[in-house]
């Protein structure tokens, strides 16, 4: 195992931790405050890619085609959230689950509808696709590397916006009490549609910065939703903090796992037995990881106040 | 429960006539296919009879419940892949190997409640998807062929025959409609509802309801591996789609489709669903943007299903 490439598969997990959190942090959210389970954010992420690869081809731009797709999204999440999520706030889980299934089914019709079977690739401008040489004798790709810092930006923002805004101690407030919110005036409808408009937007975003990687396409949502899962379930669901910790424990796990777990199986069992397995194995172990500390911790690693399980 | 003959009742044995005598009506009326489409549906209606053993009844969201289904058809197809089609060698060790996981994956999931329980069901189920995908011997994402259905060693009992075939399975629809009638009405059913209504409550009376919870999970994950067994002999095929988690959304939409909690109503939603599909299909190639809208709609609308609509409720309390 050489140095520079565990440091460029290590980075790489970062990088995909940053784009799990900005997924999970909308799902947590909406859950902690609104007790919503929403599986139609998968769909929203790839919505984002979509939008992502439609305004770049006609704006001839990357970044211009962000700038646009950002505020679409977000009031593509508003739509949503009036036309057909605002009705399940009084069910139960089970409604949720059901309901947001039917909106996976539908978008990714929309989906083929509009943009076709086929993937849409985003071409990156040329001074996003080069290389950067790090400290150490690492070259690293740029864009990865915005991906980190876009990634860290977005989730100090989000800190900033809870914490130290209005709107986020109207967040805060409509968390820990409904009710109390609500007598104290607070217009608990409109909130709702906000945290959900924010959330959709965040799903997008991380849509649209990995749209370049991977290309735009159907099955996208699918795989990284249930990782988003596993990420809010391991870091406490309705906390911000715990989805932040435990998506890049995630994404260092599964892309160290994914690199190194068949040479480090080498070590103890015959090489191509752990070849075969290795892959199996590493495919796995952020859901063993998830339910070994479920098995000792019920309530994810950073439960928020108030919280059972 | 007073009147003996009541619509839903009635529908529910119209529709197992239906599929009791479809491989002769069906070339009758000039439309073969629907053998193939009512056998599918009866193979689906096994498994959503499992799920709603601990979903309607239990009233535990399990959604992850087609890795039973799905480990059990391909423990069916490596055992064919190397050789081996005795199907009493095959189907107690597919049936053992659902238990087995279901018990695994149970022990842990019923450690929580609610939302975590359903997103850990999920997250579980999804390990054998990309174990399955990750099997390069056995066909990773290409999905795994078999070419030999399982040998019951009565030469009556040909699975070949695309008639016995259906039978099989559509006895196998019985058997679990029988186990499940029986399950439900007994002891171990009553304490299944009474966790579903109030489970601090049954555990004030004394009630381990860990065990019973478990032990309802692990039947169901057994039954389920019974669809999965027959699946794999009518499909002849199993791929990593199989597991994957959009089926069991699947099968939770066909019980509520049908109606939850109650007896019938998964075996008449898992008709009407695939009846629904090729309808909807015939339409448009996009079927599922209306698909999915109308799932939301029953969800919205008609929680009772089409059983809850017979009896003349909206809602199933």
């Amino acid at each position: 195992m050489n140095y520079a490439l565990f440091a460029e598969q290590f980075l790489n997990g970062i990088q995909l931790g940053m784009v799990l959190f900005l997924l999970a942090a909308g799902l947590t959210l909406i859950f902690g405050i609104m007790d919503l389970v929403n599986l139609a954010h998968g769909s929203l992420y790839m919505l984002g890619a979509y939008y992502a690869a439609t305004f770049t081809e006609m704006t001839g731009s990357f970044v211009l085609g962000l700038v646009i797709a950002v505020p679409v999204m977000i009031v593509s999440g508003i739509v949503l959230e009036i036309v057909a999520i605002r009705t399940l706030y009084r069910r139960d889980h089970l409604d949720h689950v059901l309901a947001t299934f039917g909106l996976i089914l539908f978008f990714r019709e929309l989906v083929r509808i509009f943009w076709g079977s086929a993937g849409r690739s985003i071409p990156l401008p040329d001074y996003l696709s080069g290389a950067v040489a790090l400290p150490l004798g690492i070259d690293y790709p740029v864009y990865r590397l915005l991906i980190i810092v876009l990634g860290l930006a977005v989730a100090l923002g989000l800190y900033l916006l809870v914490q130290r805004t209005r709107i986020g101690m109207l967040i805060r407030a409509g968390a820990s009490n409904r009710e109390m919110a609500g007598a104290l005036g607070v217009n608990i409808p409109l909130l709702y549609t906000l945290i959900f408009g924010i959330g959709a937007g965040l799903a997008g975003f991380s849509g649209m910065i990995i749209a370049p990687l991977t290309a735009a396409n159907i099955g996208m949502g699918d795989t990284v939703l249930i990782q988003a899962l596993v990420v809010i379930v391991i870091g406490g669901i309705g906390s911000i903090r715990g989805a932040f910790v435990s998506s890049l424990l995630i994404g260092l796990i599964d892309t160290l796992g994914r690199s190194f777990l068949d040479d480090l199986m080498a070590l103890f069992l015959p090489v191509n037995a752990a070849e075969a397995a290795g892959p199996a194995l590493s495919s796995m172990l952020i859901y063993i990881l998830m339910a070994a500390i479920l098995f000792f911790r019920p309530q994810g690693l950073f439960p928020p106040k108030g919280a059972k399980a | 429960m007073s009147a003996v003959i009541t619509l839903p009742r009635v529908v529910a044995a119209l529709v197992l006539a239906l599929c009791g005598i479809m491989p002769y009506l069906a070339p009758a009326v000039g439309e073969p296919f629907l053998i193939g489409l009512f056998a599918r549906a009866m193979i689906w209606g096994i498994a959503a009879l499992s799920l709603n053993l601990i979903l309607g009844y239990g009233g535990m969201v399990s959604f992850g419940h087609a890795v039973y289904l799905g480990v059990a058809s391909y423990t069916i197809g490596i055992f064919a892949f190397h050789g081996v089609t005795d199907a009493w060698i095959q189907w107690p060790v597919a049936l053992g190997i659902s238990a087995f996981v279901a018990f695994i994956f149970g022990a842990i999931s019923l450690r929580t409640r609610g939302v975590y329980f359903i997103m850990i069901t999920l997250a579980l189920s999804q390990m054998f998807y990309y174990l399955a995908r990750s099997a390069e011997m056995y066909g990773s994402d290409d999905g795994l062929t078999i070419s030999r259905r399982s040998d019951l060693g009565i030469s009556w009992l040909n699975l070949n025959n695309r008639v016995t075939l259906y039978y099989v399975i559509f006895f196998c629809l019985l058997l679990s409609l029988f186990i499940l009638w029986r399950l439900v009405n007994s002891r171990f059913g009553m304490v299944i509802r009474g966790i579903k209504s109030n489970e601090t409550r049954m555990e004030g009376i004394g009630i381990a309801t860990y065990r019973y919870k478990l032990a309802a999970f692990v039947i169901a994950g057994t039954m389920c591996g019974l669809a999965g067994i027959l699946e794999a002999n009518f499909e002849k095929f199993v791929s990593p789609d199989t597991l994957n988690w959009p089926r069991s959304g699947e099968m939770i939409f066909m019980i509520v489709l049908g109606g939850m909690g109650s007896l019938f109503g998964p075996v008449i939603g898992a008709v009407v669903y695939w009846l629904l599909q090729d309808v909807l299909s015939d339409i448009t190639e996009y079927w599922q943007i209306i698909f999915g809208p109308l799932l939301i709609l029953i969800v919205l609308f008609a929680r009772g299903g089409i059983v809850g609509v017979l009896h003349g409720k909206r809602r199933d309390a």
